[in-house]
């Protein structure tokens, strides 16, 4: 009897073993293993903070369930990334539980198809409403939450501010009038790093906001294909915006080649006043640059009235379950979320990870060791001064606007054209994934 | 590709099987022996290049297609960066091309004359083609930074003020071609001096009883003896400009904006946004693009050398 027992969970973990790297269907064999041990897999981007969280949240989560353990696999970022998951979706090859971006890249997963429906769990309540919006489709939720908010809009050196006596600018043209004054005092205005061509989009993605207050329900058009950015003014700011800095001279020199971590260390240094960038880089400036943890703020890209001012935010990605996991593995998934989507799971994931942002669980607090970029962000979320970016609430975005970004931001083409150019890209992306109006 | 690959091969074929004409049932093999390479070639090859015939006529993902006809053709020719890919496409190919033929013939005179350390010589110019081409890309990305790189900081000790390599819109193609042909040129060279040690050592003793100068030498004898290798050099470098990707890749990502960007480089990327029905058509349009300078001109190139 025993004997037999021992054979069986030798052979249960082996098929677990086994499912871990063959199709979902034969996880499903495990279901007759009578309440023993269910090992799950969970696969993740493999950004160091992300493995160091996830391994981290696996951790605490077996801790406490001693009967569940999670092994993480990781897979690359970027668009190579999004093959992987896609491909592993489409052959029922997929982990257990996979983190992934919410918004329009979770949209293109054909959740409804693909991942297990979670409306109905516990965790969903806990979970803040502009983070759920990300990952629902058609009115049912897909995920829980992984890590953190974060914003994009225009990190500044303080001790810069503070040596000129200047202002954090709400409208576009004391922004301005800032950098006349920052260019007199000798330093770069404005830090651009073409180098990596992604960080080029910020005055136009970090704008969204102030587009969004102006004429409210863009967002929507903009997937009916209603309003265009080449046509609205509005909307084109965030061009217009890139070619004035641009063409005032306030960027560094080296704008066209200089990366990421060059620019993140003039900021630092003070060499740049200002660099328009996603404030999660925050995290990399601090551990590269020690010290500057409280020198350096952040405040949203100024728009055209003061009082309407405010941040545009980016949602943190989302953990969810393919539909080829079912049965125990099911059971023991939907406890891991839960478990992620909870003040301990914050905790947890925090202390393998140093917070960016707001959390998107309710419950979970910032600890007051943050840098100041991460409380002045948080600042304007308690203001009710912050709304999401234009991708988690339109499935169109184009693929070159970093290219066209670049362009207009060296001078190569202007504002109008470069609007006009992106919305033929988006044209594209919109017919691929088949929208109405297109 | 897989096209010139099937006509090389199909010609051998027919070579071999020449002398042996009309004797097919004395093959010593059963026919079943054929089987496995045809199963290979048949699903890594024939398979692939039909299907993808279709789904340039769809609108696919990895989940599902649509067929919706030529209109991927449609938006794949209406594309603004397609035709700026087109001209730096051509561009790139015939500099490379033009600049592989006039330095690698003189570079081969040089290294067939009587010069000190010539074996040696040799090797140099040959070395960077045994180099991996991403690693030559970003050696040279260093070397041609703007502020930094080892370029511009020479060219400074000496008072110039050397451009944005890469970063200026208008050198990075040109930048990148240049870097294509150091390269590339080594082999060039190499198929030239082939060329001129076959010529016969009698021309030369001809001429110089005829008291023919170095230039007339050069002029009357090594260049049109020489020309078998000229079209080789051209036909090759020519080919790999057309379907130049990784250097420019390496280098600048299509960049500053799209600049740089070449055919090759316009459908990887929209292949990288998921738009793969249209990467699908582009590639098509690709192969048929090469194929159609390619082949002519081959026919032409050839014809030329039976005429010599």
């Amino acid at each position: 009897m025993k004997r037999s027992r021992i054979a069986l969970s030798v052979l249960a973990s082996a098929t677990l073993a086994l499912g871990a790297c063959s199709a979902g269907s034969l996880g499903s064999s495990d279901e007759d293993s009578g309440g023993g041990k269910v090992s799950l897999s969970f696969l993740v981007d493999n950004a160091p903070e992300t493995v160091k969280a996830a391994e981290g949240l696996a951790k605490d989560f077996t801790a406490k369930n001693p009967d569940i353990t999670v092994k993480v696999e990781s897979r690359p970022q970027g668009t190579e990334g999004d093959n992987i998951v896609k491909t592993r979706l489409s052959t029922s090859d997929m982990t257990d539980v996979f983190q992934y971006n919410s918004g329009s890249l979770f949209q293109a997963l054909a959740p409804q198809k693909n991942l297990v429906d979670l409306t109905g769990e516990a965790f969903v309540g806990r979970t803040d409403d502009n983070f759920k919006t990300t990952v629902t489709a058609e009115s049912k939720v897909y995920g829980a939450p992984f890590g953190n908010f974060f914003a994009g809009g225009i990190m500044y050196n303080k001790d810069v501010y503070t040596k000129l006596g200047l202002e954090v600018p709400k409208t576009w043209d004391a922004f301005m009038a800032n950098n006349a004054k920052i260019k007199a005092g000798g330093v770069d205005p404005v830090i651009q790093s073409y180098g990596e061509t992604w960080t080029s989009q910020l005055f136009v993605l970090g704008d969204y906001y102030n587009v969004e207050k102006a004429s409210p329900g863009w967002a929507e058009k903009y997937t009916k294909n209603q309003v265009k950015y080449a046509t609205d003014p509005v909307a084109r700011a965030g061009f217009d915006h890139l070619q004035q800095v641009h063409d005032a001279g306030y960027v560094n020199k080296d704008f066209a080649s200089t990366k990421l971590t060059d620019a993140l260390r003039k900021l630092a240094k003070g060499e740049g006043a200002q660099y328009p960038i996603l404030s999660s880089m925050i995290t990399q400036l601090v551990t590269d640059n020690p010290g500057s943890e409280n020198k350096i703020g952040l405040f949203a890209i100024p728009g055209t009235d003061a009082a309407k001012n405010g941040i545009t935010v980016w949602a943190p990605s989302g953990v969810y379950i393919p539909a080829s996991t079912t049965g125990d593995k099911l059971a023991a998934s939907k406890k891991f979320l839960d478990f992620i989507a909870s003040p301990e799971g914050c905790t947890s994931f925090g202390n393998a990870s140093q917070p960016s942002g707001a959390w998107a669980v309710k419950g979970c607090t910032l600890p007051d060791s943050v840098p100041q970029a991460v409380k002045d962000l948080q600042a304007y979320v308690d203001q009710q001064a912050s709304g999401l970016a234009l991708e988690f609430l339109s499935p169109v975005k184009g693929p070159a606007l970093e290219q066209i970004c670049v362009e207009v931001g060296s001078g190569i083409r202007k504002a109008e054209p470069g609007a006009k150019l992106y919305d033929e890209d988006v044209k594209k992306q919109a017919q691929q994934l088949g929208l109405e109006g297109w | 590709m897989t096209a010139i690959v099937e006509k090389s091969s199909a010609r051998s074929r027919t070579r071999a099987a020449g002398p042996a004409g009309g004797k097919r049932a004395k093959s010593p093999y059963p026919h079943w022996f054929y089987l496995p390479a045809a199963i290979v070639y048949g699903v890594l090859f024939v398979i692939p290049t039909v299907t993808s015939f279709y789904f340039s006529l769809t609108r696919w993902n990895m989940f599902s297609s649509k067929f919706i006809g030529f209109e991927n053709y449609v938006t794949f020719f209406k594309e603004p960066a397609l035709v700026s890919g087109l001209t730096h496409t051509i561009i790139y190919a015939v500099v490379t091309s033009g600049l592989k033929v006039v330095l690698g013939l003189g570079l081969a005179v040089l290294l067939t004359s009587q010069i000190i350390g010539r074996g040696y010589l040799r090797s140099v110019v040959f070395f960077p083609v045994l180099v991996s081409t991403i690693g030559v890309g970003l050696t040279f990305t260093i070397l041609m930074d703007p502020e930094d790189g080892l370029i511009n900081q020479s060219l400074a000790l000496i008072g110039i003020q050397g451009p944005g390599w890469l970063t200026d819109p208008s050198y990075a193609l040109l930048s990148v071609a240049l870097v294509d042909v150091w390269k590339g040129v080594g082999l060039a060279t190499l198929i030239y001096i082939a060329g001129i040690v076959s010529i016969p050592q009698e021309y030369f003793e001809a001429a110089r009883v005829d008291g023919a100068s170095a230039w007339q030498n050069f002029r009357s004898i090594v260049l049109p003896l020489a020309r078998p290798a000229t079209f080789t050099v051209i036909l090759l470098s020519l080919i790999g400009g057309l379907r130049s990707f990784d250097l420019i890749w390496a280098m600048t990502r299509g960049g500053p904006g799209f600049t740089s960007d070449v055919i090759a480089s316009v459908i990887y990327k929209q292949y990288q946004a998921g738009f793969y029905g249209l990467s699908t058509a582009g590639n098509v349009v690709l192969f048929l693009l090469v194929t159609a300078i390619i082949f002519p001109l081959s026919r032409f190139l050839n014809s030329k050398e039976v005429d010599l």
